[in-house]
């Protein structure tokens, strides 16, 4: 089984990072200026996709966002 | 005591004469936008005054002194010298808000050549388009942005240095590529300012259209004029002053607002360089003490989304004066921020064409929550008959805002583009595009875009170059972009698509269509929503008609379809 952490930080680096900056699962995304509050839209996008839930908007804010850590506690949530 | 006093004594007794005496300068004088932000404060006494406070997204703080800042952009522009740049070259800065971004701002205005600071965020498609319009011959960048400029490398011969201030120097430099460091660089106390004068070039600021390439704003070194009159009369800044303007100088207001209009005046400013968080922000504000304000709708609305309780973690008594810029700033926001910081956020209006505040609210006049108020001194603004281009005699009456040309700092031309330049001028009158009303009281309210322009969290983007970024994609067929209503960002980048043969509607390819607009433009063009569509509506002769689409998403009348395409 994937492991959610591994393919969201690998997402992210795949997708937000240009150059080698290192991403943990404790780096700050938004706040650390790696995905920006326009990005967080694809996202979003990424993570319904994937894991087949609907995240509210109200739910998906830069704090929800803001670590590899962070979205796990929030998709984990919805999956039930 | 407010800077302007009374406004309606202001209007009567205008000449930019006042803001000229300020500054010490005469009609055929040197001028530098560079010297007066840096050495005249220091000339002034204020040599050891904190000019920029600066923040990173770890907490890292550095400082600055008027004295610091004015070695440092004698340093930069000394490095630039040495590789051979000289006055009216372009020299794109291409950084987050980091101190460099400031510094080199003012570094390359002091060499006489033009500073094209371009949003860090920008895709390799958007940094192309823009450099190889300015024939750009430096850009000023940082290991996490080079691998844009490495990918498009190969297209741009005449971009002859890569600058790379933070490089790793356990890995080799790639091609035209030299490392910069600003704080092992030996400091440059004596320097020689190269002469510009009132019409020199000094900034090229890349705004949107409808259609075509986005254009190049060519600004000269007089512009200061109105930068400091209006940063003064408008944003109030008094010498005591904690300023924090939250624009990213990629972008106009974080040039005219952001560098030129604090430096000249003297005040210290505060930057913090991370990713939007009511907290942050907040937390900021506390630490600093921050007294003025000045920011745009969209952080203002995401602040309100956040929520009144975390406002209320944070003392915030510091703060005197609220502005905002970028998209109309509603009325919801404006009663909002009275409720909860006890002060009003203030409109102001203008755009990256006309360099400075030139429709705005004032501080002491009466504010009427949702309206832009009036032309700030000096500035002739009015609203005409988009038929006749004459001003309205009665007052209420919808159309397009005029302005009557001659202040300081209106654009000069679009680099390579005067014939588009020219179009702006119908009349007598400069049109920058957007409609409005003017009331009773001579208030002017906004009613939105004249073109199809999008105008997404107070920045512009063209549907046309979202539209190209869409048919680059293999499985786009045809596209057409508009705006959709957003709380947060007043406007989102929509976009109609129809497939290829071979290709067909799903999560994955909706995914994959915006991220491929993302990285090839910027997060800003990156449609939030794809809909995906068996044809697009076209006129007669083919011509696809986006005014129908748009109609649809803001819920009104669709209007005269007669040229519209039989099914």
């Amino acid at each position: 089984m994937e492991d959610m952490h591994e393919v969201i930080r690998e997402y992210v680096i795949n997708e937000y990072v240009e150059d080698d900056t290192e991403v943990t699962n404790d780096t700050p995304l938004i706040s650390g200026g790696i995905v920006d509050s326009f990005s967080m839209v694809s996202l979003k996008r990424f993570l319904e996709n994937k894991y087949s839930i609907s995240i509210p908007d109200d739910r998906a804010t830069p704090e929800a966002f803001d670590s590899v850590n962070k979205i796990c506690t929030l998709v984990q949530e919805f999956i039930g | 005591m407010t800077n302007i006093g009374s406004y309606d004594e202001r209007v009567k007794n205008f000449d930019w004469k006042i803001s000229e005496d300020e500054l010490g300068y005469k009609e055929g004088d040197l001028i530098n936008i560079g010297w007066y932000c840096t050495d005249r404060i220091c000339e002034m006494g204020k040599a050891d005054k904190m000019a920029l406070i600066w923040e990173g997204s770890t907490g890292n703080e550095k400082r600055y002194t008027y004295n610091d800042i004015r070695l440092a952009s004698n340093t930069i522009g000394g490095f630039l010298r040495s590789l051979g740049i000289t006055h009216e070259d372009r020299v794109c800065l291409f950084m987050d808000k980091i101190p460099e971004l400031y510094l080199g701002f003012l570094g390359i205005l002091k060499i006489g050549a033009i500073a094209q600071p371009l949003f860090s965020a920008f895709g390799d498609e958007s940094l192309f388009v823009r450099l190889e319009n300015a024939r750009t011959k430096a850009i000023i960048t940082q290991r996490k942005h080079a691998p844009k400029v490495r990918k498009i490398l190969d297209k741009m011969p005449w971009l002859e240095h890569i600058i790379v201030v933070d490089a790793d120097p356990s890995k080799p430099l790639q091609e035209r590529e030299v490392t910069f460091n600003l704080e092992e660089a030996p400091k440059v106390d004596q320097f020689q300012i190269f002469p510009t004068r009132a019409e020199s070039p000094s900034v090229l600021h890349y705004t949107s259209g409808t259609t075509g390439q986005p254009k190049g704003v060519k600004h000269v070194h007089y512009s200061l004029i109105s930068q400091y009159l209006t940063t003064k009369w408008v944003l109030d800044l008094h010498d005591d002053d904690i300023y924090w303007c939250t624009a990213d100088p990629g972008w106009v207001t974080g040039t005219s607002y952001g560098i030129i209009g604090a430096f000249s005046n003297g005040v210290t400013q505060c930057v913090l360089d991370a990713g939007f968080s009511a907290d942050n922000w907040y937390r900021f504000i506390e630490k600093h003490r921050i007294t003025v304000w000045y920011s745009a709708p969209t952080a203002i609305r995401s602040l309100m989304k956040a929520g009144d309780d975390v406002v209320k973690k944070y003392d915030l008594s510091s703060l005197r004066h609220l502005a905002s810029v970028g998209e109309p700033l509603n009325s919801e926001a404006v009663i909002w921020s009275e409720k909860v910081f006890g002060k009003p956020f203030l409109d102001t209006y203008w755009q990256t064409e006309t360099g400075c505040i030139v429709i705005t609210n004032f501080p002491g006049m009466k504010i009427k929550p949702g309206s832009m108020v009036k032309g700030f001194p000096g500035i002739i603004t009015t609203v005409v008959d988009p038929e006749t281009y004459e001003p309205f005699e009665e007052s209420g009456k919808m159309g397009l805002i005029a302005i009557k040309p001659g202040w300081p700092s209106m654009m000069r031309t679009y680099w390579n583009n005067e014939q588009t330049f020219q179009k702006k001028f119908v009349n007598g009158w400069y049109i920058p595009g957007d409609r409005s009303s003017i009331d009773n009281e001579g208030y002017f309210w906004f009613v939105g875009r004249d073109d199809d322009v999008i105008n997404t969290g107070g920045h512009l983007v063209s549907p046309f170059e979202v539209e190209s970024a869409l048919l680059e994609h293999e499985a786009v067929a045809e596209s057409a972009v508009v705006s959709k209503p957003d709380f947060v960002n007043m406007e989102v980048v929509k976009a109609f698509v129809t497939l290829k043969p071979g290709f067909s509607a799903s999560k994955e390819l909706d995914l994959q269509i915006m991220n491929f607009v993302r990285k090839k433009l910027s997060p800003l063009a990156m449609p939030q929503e794809i809909e995906f569509v068996d044809a697009l509506p076209k006129t007669r002769s083919g011509k696809i008609m986006r005014r129908i689409l748009h109609s649809k998403e803001w819920g009104e009348e669709i209007g005269d379809t007669s040229t519209l395409e039989d099914d």
